[in-house]
C-alpha cells in the first residue's frame, strides 16, 4: 500500500502544476466572489461555471490539529501532524504541519504553506508554524 | 402532523442478531442471510410472506449485487430488492426507505439486512485503509489521515471552543462499558475508568484507543410492516413514531462547523413528526463510533445545551441507574461494531427493551426510544424515534 498520490483531472492541474512551482493559488468566483478550496468546475456558493485562478498568500490559521500516533499505513511514518487549515483569504484545507513541535500546537495560531515532494510528478502544500504573525519572534 | 408521512403508520415487529465480536465461521453474506431468515422467523412469518430486502454491501465481502446476491443465496425472489450505502447511516435512511416502499406499494413487509466481518474477513491493515478511504482521494488521503484522526481533528476544535476536556471524552467509554458489562454477548464487557481511557495508548490526539470503537463482526436485521398488519405476530410491535436525516457534506475539511453536526437538522426532523421532545425520549441509542461524536449528538440531538455534552456524560445520567440510559447494550465502543451494519444492534436493543426482553439489563417503563446513526466523518445523519405499542 503506497502513499496515495493525487491523479489530477485537467480541472485540478493548474492547482498542481502551481505546487511544483512553489505557489499556492486558488479558483475566485467570477460571479460572486467566493474563494473555493478544493479546486471544482462550479462555485460551491453561487454554481457559476466562471471561475479564475488567482495566487493565494498561503498564510493561514490553525482551526483544527491531531498528532497521529498510529500511521494510516507504513508508508506513514508516526507521529504526524494532520491539521484543518483556514487560508486567509477564506477556505478551508487539510494538510500536514511539518517540522513542529506538538507541543507548541494550537488552534488558532499562524502557519505559512510550504511545499514537499509527494511523488515525481506530485507536489503538495504543506505548512510550518509562523510565530512572527502572532507576534511570537521570528518567523521563517 | 407528519413532515414525511411516514410517521405512525410503520411497525417493527421481527428482529435478529447473528453472534457478534469475532465470528470467524461465517462469511459476511452468510451473517446476512443468517439474520434476514432469523428476522423472519422472529416475527412469526415465512420467506413466502415477505416481499422486500434491503441491504448494504460489506467491505470485507463486496458484492455489486449485495441484495439479490442474499436473496439468490436462500432462493428467494422478493419484490422489492435493493442495496443502499450511506455509510453508517445506512442503517436507518435503509428502515426509512423500506417505511417508503411499503408507503407507494413497492412490498408490503420488508427485511433490512446487514453484517460485515471487519474483523475476521481483513488484516487490520486492510481495514484501517478501507475505513480511511473515505477521505478525500486527493485533499485528504495524500496526508494520512485516519479515521480517528478525522474525530480528533472535531475532538480538538470541541475542546477549544467549549473547553471539554479528555477525560468528558472518556466519560462516553466508560458508560458505555458500564452498560456492556450487564450484557452477556458483549464483545468488551470489563468495566473500564476515566483513567484507564485516559491511559490507553495514544492513536490520534487527544484520542486514545478506548475513545475508539471496536473492530468487530456481526449482522442484525428488522422486518418492517405497516402497522395494521402488524397485529397479529409473536411480539409486540415496535412503532416507528418519527425519522429524520440531516446531510451536511461529505469530507470533514468541508465541514462549515466542526462542532454542531447534521444530528441538529435530523433530530429536529424526527422530533417533529413523533411530536416528542428530547424530555420524552426514555432510551437513547447514539452511535458512538468515537467519544467525542457520541458527545456531540447529545448535544445537536438536544439532551443539554451546546457545550454541555462533557458535563452532561461526566454526570453519570447516560450511565446505569441514570435518567437516561443510552447504549445500553454498550454501543459500538463495547458492543460491537462491525462497519456500516453498526447503528443496527443500536435498534435491535431498543427494540429488545421495548419488548421487556433484555434480562439483567432490562429496564423499567421503555416507551420511547431515540437512535441515531451516522455515515461519513459526522457527514450525514439518520435518526429514529421509536415507540412502543400498549
Amino acid at each position: 500500500m503506497a502513499k496515495p498520490i493525487p491523479r489530477p483531472t485537467p480541472t485540478e492541474q493548474p492547482f498542481y502544476d502551481a505546487c511544483s512551482e512553489g505557489k499556492l493559488v486558488l479558483q475566485h468566483c467570477q460571479h460572486c466572489g467566493h474563494v473555493l478550496f478544493y479546486p471544482r468546475t462550479h462555485c460551491d456558493a453561487c454554481q457559476s461555471d466562471q471561475l479564475a485562478w488567482e495566487d493565494a498568500s498561503g498564510a493561514g490559521t490553525i482551526a483544527s490539529y491531531t498528532v497521529v500516533r498510529r500511521g494510516v499505513s507504513t508508508d506513514f511514518e508516526a507521529p504526524y501532524v494532520i491539521a484543518l487549515i483556514d487560508l486567509a483569504e477564506g477556505p478551508r484545507m487539510m494538510s500536514q504541519i511539518i517540522d513542529a513541535d506538538p507541543d507548541a500546537l494550537a488552534v488558532g495560531l499562524s502557519v505559512k504553506v510550504d511545499f514537499a515532494a509527494w511523488s515525481e510528478d506530485i507536489t503538495l502544500p504543506v505548512f510550518r508554524l509562523h510565530p512572527a504573525l502572532d507576534g511570537g519572534g521570528a518567523g521563517p | 402532523m407528519s413532515v414525511s408521512g411516514l410517521g405512525g403508520e410503520f411497525a417493527l415487529i421481527g428482529m435478529a442478531e447473528s453472534a457478534v465480536g469475532i465470528v470467524p465461521d461465517k462469511s459476511p453474506r452468510e451473517l446476512c442471510v443468517q439474520v434476514t431468515l432469523d428476522a423472519i422467523k422472529d416475527a412469526g412469518l415465512t420467506l413466502a410472506e415477505v416481499d422486500g430486502l434491503i441491504t448494504c454491501n460489506a467491505f470485507a465481502e463486496p458484492i455489486m449485487y449485495h441484495a439479490e446476491a442474499v436473496a439468490e443465496y436462500i432462493g428467494w425472489q422478493p419484490r422489492h430488492c435493493v442495496t443502499v450505502n450511506t455509510g453508517g447511516g445506512t442503517t436507518f435512511m435503509a428502515l426509512n426507505m423500506a417505511a417508503a416502499a411499503i408507503q407507494a406499494g413497492m412490498a408490503d413487509t420488508i427485511v433490512v439486512a446487514m453484517a460485515d466481518s471487519l474483523r475476521s474477513f481483513m488484516s487490520r491493515e486492510q481495514a484501517m485503509v478501507v475505513q480511511s478511504s473515505s477521505g478525500h482521494p486527493h485533499y485528504e488521503q495524500p496526508y494520512g489521515p485516519t479515521v480517528p484522526a478525522y474525530y480528533a481533528l472535531i475532538a480538538r476544535a470541541h475542546m477549544d471552543q467549549f473547553g471539554t476536556t479528555e477525560a468528558q471524552f472518556a466519560e462516553a467509554a466508560v458508560s458505555c462499558r458500564a452498560w456492556a458489562s450487564q450484557h452477556p454477548k458483549a464483545q468488551k464487557r470489563d468495566p473500564i475508568s476515566v483513567e484507564d481511557v485516559m491511559n490507553s495508548r495514544a492513536i490520534a490526539d487527544p484520542l486514545k484507543v478506548l475513545d475508539c470503537s471496536l473492530v468487530s463482526d456481526g449482522g442484525a436485521a428488522v422486518v418492517i410492516t405497516q402497522k395494521d398488519r402488524a397485529k397479529d405476530g409473536p411480539h409486540k410491535p415496535v412503532t416507528l413514531l418519527g425519522y429524520g436525516e440531516g446531510h451536511a457534506y461529505e469530507h470533514i475539511s468541508q465541514a462549515k462547523d466542526l462542532t454542531t453536526s447534521a444530528a441538529a437538522q435530523s433530530g429536529r426532523a424526527a422530533y417533529a413528526e413523533a411530536g416528542l421532545t428530547p424530555d420524552d425520549i426514555d432510551l437513547l441509542q447514539l452511535y458512538d463510533c468515537f467519544t467525542p461524536a457520541l458527545l456531540i449528538q447529545i448535544e445537536d440531538l438536544g439532551f443539554c445545551g451546546k457545550g454541555e455534552g462533557g458535563a452532561w456524560l461526566a454526570s453519570g445520567i447516560s450511565r446505569p441507574g441514570g435518567g437516561k440510559p443510552m447504549n445500553t447494550h454498550g454501543g459500538m465502543l463495547s458492543y460491537c461494531h462491525p462497519g456500516n451494519p453498526g447503528a443496527m444492534f443500536g435498534l435491535t436493543e431498543a427494540m429488545t427493551q421495548m419488548r421487556g426482553n433484555a434480562g439483567e439489563r432490562q429496564l423499567p417503563n421503555m416507551r420511547t426510544a431515540l437512535c441515531h446513526a451516522q455515515g461519513g466523518i459526522m457527514s450525514s445523519h439518520a435518526t429514529i424515534i421509536l415507540g412502543a405499542e400498549d
